[in-house]
């Protein structure tokens, strides 16, 4: 995206009132330019010469704004001013005319037959009886310079020459010839070239036009504009002469624009002369060109008609989902630079018309107005409208990551039944019933289904035993619910969600499971705190009866206790047939939701 | 240095004609010469051929005699000189092996007289066969009779020697490397990886066994199950809540209070917390007016709607106990807002108070989808069981009429499995009475179309496990739960 350097104060003045920066950029984001950058000439060149200096305080303040690819309208202060103004609703779109003067009194540029060789195209145009002061002067050298940078593509599509006409003779000719034959002083030059040397010259010293030299330098004509006194004007794409060069004292500025690329060179010499005849004496009025081919096709520029488009109104709506009147549509579309009104047609259909003005090369189709109209409603207030979409539960999703990771670190998933007998619950596990946590069934068909489990440990213990001839060691897990008495549910009850790890071994392989609780935390992002910092997790010794006493600890997870793990009581291993040490993990992991 | 020999000889010689001789040279055991040259011949370094001696060798009978004179000419000392001795005295005097042996040859010999006294015959005797025994061992041949009179005593036996002639094979080479197992380390530090001859690999045994966690064959499944029914647009619905009021789970549902599946020996009921505490009133009234006496142009069951039934907990015996509740949810927020359709899965635990067998478990999963909306059709219902099932890999279904007491029409949905021949029940699908959705407070034009199968029939069939008890629960084999492929249903 192309950015324009601009004076804050310079366009603060144009726009008629002074912003905070903050303001300025809101009104740059809204409008969908951006701010890019606050600094000073001085700063600028501080920085090339990679000096660190202390600013001065009467450093004038330049904004860098970005524009648009496609607004060559916005690529100079006039421009940028100008469309904000209308935005604001400070000012209306101007209507650009182009001066009625009779085709005698017409300037002509007569093309030769030979520039179709190398640079076929040209347009041109006048503006007469202007006024420039330091500002504006250098806003139109910098407009040139911007162009060309951009939809120019660095002089290829169009070079722009501008030149004092009053130091010129028409009728003008714009020529091919050899570049020996080509012979002048060029701008900021005093001696005369001939081109073909200006050619090695400009390769030698001069960096700038170094680069745009590939453009003709192989052709053995070189295009070049004279006018009636043999008075070279340009030699383009290169370099203009010195004879016509524009001051601040130029009153009438004749352009012309050479190109490969007719349509952009029209682009190129609208948005001049649209953006400059604002400084005219006759405002946004420009004086004609005929150019006249060999052919005898003559042609007169600029062509300041504007393009008129009809677009349904129900086109804009739909396609912003903002129920618009027409009135509204019309309205918004002013502040955006385009005449618009509701049409008359038939009475199904309302559209509108919009007359695009030849500044705005950019609108190409309905879209674009449709684009404007909601750059101009304001994209942040068009109301949000959701796509069907899918919630996702999270506690699932959790769940399925920490499983893999589990797995991951080596343990094998199992699944076991959530009822169990009234006994594994709880005597076997060396608890005692106080009746305050376990659903109990009612109808049990066997033994097997008594209680609800509360613990994951009595079928991972379970399994182990009914694995006996497995090779040590033995690495489970499993993620799962069990279910608690809980009075402020409906039903009194409620599941929670565990992941349980158990290692069966030659050894109780305690620091195996240690390390997964680290590693459980580790991919929760929680680090590893010291005792009572809840901001982490921590390990803590516990006291429960289906553990061995002093090898066996808590995991405290902001300040809440969340798990337990240890070597689980012999006794308890006994009670399950489980002949080798073990350790076990248990793990609350709707804590971390 | 077995090998070393052996290699450094041939090099400069025509052949090894006798790797006994070979060995007995060089002072090394033949065992360790037989074993280099076995292993030098399997690499080709040598070719050899059998050399096959046969020996007699002392018994151990005929070590003993070889040293400690024959049993004859011990007994014959044994007897004086002069006079004579009497058997039982002379018994004493011998082992009784030699006794016996001793009678026997000496007697024969003619060397003394025999009877209740033993006396000498002759007063001088040889002892040839201690002679002939050390002549043997001394390897020395002796004459064909006494060979055979030593043999026919047991004191000899022929003994077979095998040793090889040994000459160059076509791989020979004066020294051999020793083929590398492994590139090392060292190999690469040392660059001599580039000489390093590397011993075949054996690849018809398979690797050792990987240390890697593993996941359960059902959540495999189930994994791909929620992706399924994600691409088709379905949200999971909350399931954890096992504890559930007979409201939710049956009453909500239309599904009269004396309905079989409401016996105690098909659902668990429970003692602790035996009821529930809370249901929407209003919803409750709606529920009760449909069960007894109909409306929204049906008949009602007809019976006396008891509250206390209602309120009875129990483990969910389905997971529409919670759909039933989501559509509620959902009537309720239609009745403020627009209406929006919904499609809800969930694949969790269901229990059922059965008999556990091959098939059967108290607890298994359920998969349930339903679609909410307007305007659904029973051909919406056959379209998305098609949709969902042809990703299982199921394309060829068809749907038999079934009962249920909240879908109408029902239909168990049947899929042909190729490798069984036959037609297999699959899952249970149907739209949802009007007895149970207006009641919510859905418009009349809402229709809800579900279906549902348990988790572990596939599961089952997938990975070729024919008894639930393999597969799920406490019981399972380890190994076999860590064998078990990917589930690449829906991508393959």
């Amino acid at each position: 995206m192309p950015t324009v350097n601009v004076v804050r104060d310079r366009l603060f003045a144009a726009l008629g009132r002074t912003y905070t920066q903050e303001e300025f950029e809101d009104l740059c984001f809204s409008f969908g330019i951006e701010l890019d950058d606050v600094t000073t000439d001085e700063a600028i060149s501080r920085k090339e010469r990679h000096e660190e200096e202390k600013a001065n305080e009467n450093e004038e303040i330049i904004y860098k704004i970005e524009v648009p690819a496609n607004r060559y309208d916005l690529l100079c202060l006039e421009g940028l001013a100008q469309a904000l103004r209308i935005f604001n609703k400070q000012d209306k779109t101007p209507t650009y005319t182009v001066a009625n003067i009779s085709k005698e009194s017409m300037h002509k540029m007569q093309v030769k037959p030979e520039t179709s060789s190398i640079r076929p195209y040209i347009v041109c145009a006048v503006l007469r009886d202007i006024t420039f002061d330091e500002a504006s002067y250098n806003s139109f050298i910098d407009l040139q310079d911007k162009l060309h940078q951009n939809i120019c593509r660095r002089r290829t599509l169009v070079a722009i020459g501008t030149h004092d006409l009053d130091t010129l003779q028409g009728p003008f000719t714009y020529e091919a010839l050899p570049p020996q034959d080509i012979n002048f002083i060029p701008l900021k030059q005093v001696k005369k070239y001939r081109a073909d040397e200006l050619m090695e010259f400009y390769r030698e010293h001069d960096l700038k036009l170094k680069k745009f030299l590939h453009i003709i330098e192989n052709s053995p004509v070189f295009p070049v504009l004279y006018d009636s006194n043999r008075t070279v004007l340009s030699l383009p794409p290169i370099i203009n002469g010195a004879h016509s060069a524009i001051t601040l004292k130029t009153k009438n500025v004749f352009i012309e624009c050479t190109a490969t690329d007719l349509t952009k060179a029209k682009i190129v010499l609208n948005t001049m002369v649209t953006t400059f005849s604002a400084y005219c004496k006759r405002k946004f009025e420009v004086e004609p060109v005929e150019v006249i081919y060999s052919d005898g096709k003559a042609y007169v520029y600029p062509d300041l008609s504007s393009y008129n488009m009809e677009v349904p109104l129900s086109y804009i709506t739909g396609s912003i989902g903002v129920s618009f009147r027409a009135e509204e549509v019309t309205s918004l579309l002013n502040r955006m630079q385009l005449q618009a009104e509701q049409s008359v047609s038939d009475a199904d259909q309302c559209n509108i018309n919009v007359s695009i003005p030849p500044s705005r090369s950019d609108v190409l189709h309905p879209c674009d107005v449709m684009e404007d109209v909601a750059i101009a409603y304001g994209y942040n207030n068009i109301p949000k409208r959701k796509l069907p979409s899918l919630k996702p539960l999270a506690l699932n999703q959790l769940e399925d990551l920490i499983r893999v990771e589990v797995a991951m670190n080596g343990f094998t998933e199992v699944l076991t039944w959530i009822l169990c007998s009234y006994r594994e619950n709880f005597s076997m596990l060396n608890k005692k019933d106080d009746g305050s946590t376990a659903v109990i069934v009612g109808n049990p068909r066997s033994s097997d289904f008594e209680a609800v489990r509360t613990s994951l440990m009595p079928g991972a213990l379970k399994i182990v035993g009914h694995n006996k001839d497995h090779p040590k060691p033995i690495k489970i897990f499993e993620v799962g619910d069990v279910v608690h008495l809980d009075e402020s549910k409906d039903v009194g009850a409620a599941n929670r969600r565990l992941l349980a790890a158990l290692y069966c071994g030659t050894n109780s392989g305690f620091e195996l499971i240690h390390s997964l609780v680290d590693r459980v935390m580790e991919v929760m992002g929680t680090p590893f705190v010291p005792v009572g910092d809840n901001t982490g997790y921590y390990i803590q010794c516990s006291d429960a009866p289906e553990f061995l006493q002093g090898r066996q600890a808590s995991i405290i997870y902001k300040g809440k206790r969340i798990g337990i793990f240890g070597i689980v009581h012999p006794e308890v291993l006994n009670n399950f047939d489980v002949p080798d040490p073990c350790s076990f993990l248990e793990l609350d992991i709707e804590s971390f939701l | 240095m077995a090998e070393e020999a052996i290699l450094g000889y041939l090099e400069n010689h025509e052949e090894i004609s006798d790797s006994g001789e070979f060995a007995a040279e060089r002072g090394i055991d033949h065992a360790e010469i037989v074993n280099v040259v076995k292993s030098l011949h399997g690499f080709r370094f040598v070719d050899t051929q059998d050399i096959k001696r046969e020996t007699w060798v002392l018994t151990e009978e005929g070590k003993k005699y070889a040293a400690e004179g024959s049993p004859e000419v011990q007994l014959f000392l044994a007897v004086p000189a002069e006079g004579s001795i009497s058997k039982d005295e002379l018994q004493k005097k011998l082992d009784s092996g030699i006794f016996k042996i001793g009678c026997t040859q000496a007697g024969k010999n003619k060397w003394v007289e025999m009877g209740k006294h033993i006396s000498r015959k002759v007063q001088h005797v040889e002892d040839k066969v201690k002679d002939l025994l050390l002549r043997i061992q001394d390897g020395k041949t002796i004459d064909k009779d006494d060979i055979n009179s030593l043999k026919a005593r047991k004191l000899i036996v022929l003994q077979t020697w095998k040793g090889y002639s040994v000459r160059k094979g076509p791989n020979y080479a004066p020294k051999r490397k020793k083929p590398a197992t492994d590139l090392t380390r060292e190999n690469l530090q040392r660059g001599d990886w580039k000489e390093l001859e590397f011993k075949e690999y054996n690849f018809s045994a398979k690797g050792p066994p990987p240390e890697c966690g593993h996941l359960h064959p059902l959540n495999k499944v189930k994994d791909r199950l929620k992706d399924i029914f994600r691409q088709l647009n379905f949200e999971e619905m909350p399931t954890n809540r096992y504890v559930e009021s007979s409201f939710w789970n049956f009453d909500a549902l239309f599904q009269p209070q004396q309905h079989p599946a409401r016996d105690s020996h098909d659902t668990f009921f429970l003692q602790v917390p035996s009821t529930t505490r809370q249901l929407p009133e209003d919803y409750v009234e709606q529920v009760k007016e449909v069960h007894e006496s109909g409306g929204y142009g049906s008949r009602g069951y007809g019976y006396e709607w008891k509250r206390d039934e209602a309120n009875k907990n129990l483990l969910r015996t389905h997971t529409t106990a919670i759909s039933s509740q989501m559509l509620y949810a959902l009537a309720q927020h239609a009745k403020v807002h627009p209406f929006s359709p919904k499609r809800y899965f969930s694949i969790d635990r269901v229990f059922r108070n059965e008999a556990v067998d091959r098939t059967h478990l108290a607890e298994f999963h359920q998969i349930e989808g339903l679609v909410c909306d307007r305007g659904l059709t029973l051909s919406h219902l056959i379209g998305i069981l098609e949709d969902f099932f042809s990703r299982l890999g199921m394309s060829k279904l068809r749907f038999k009429p079934a009962y249920n007491p909240y879908t109408e029409p029902s239909m168990e949905i049947f899929s042909y499995h190729e490798g069984f021949g036959k037609w297999v029940e699959i899952g249970n699908s149907g739209m949802f009475r009007p007895e149970m959705l207006r009641p919510m407070g859905f418009p009349e034009d809402v229709s809800v179309i579900a279906w549902g199968l348990s988790l572990e029939r596939p599961t089952m069939i997938l990975y070729g496990i024919d008894n639930i008890r393999d597969l799920f629960g406490h019981k399972v084999d380890l190994t076999l739960m860590k064998r078990n492929p990917l589930c690449l249903i829906g991508i393959r």
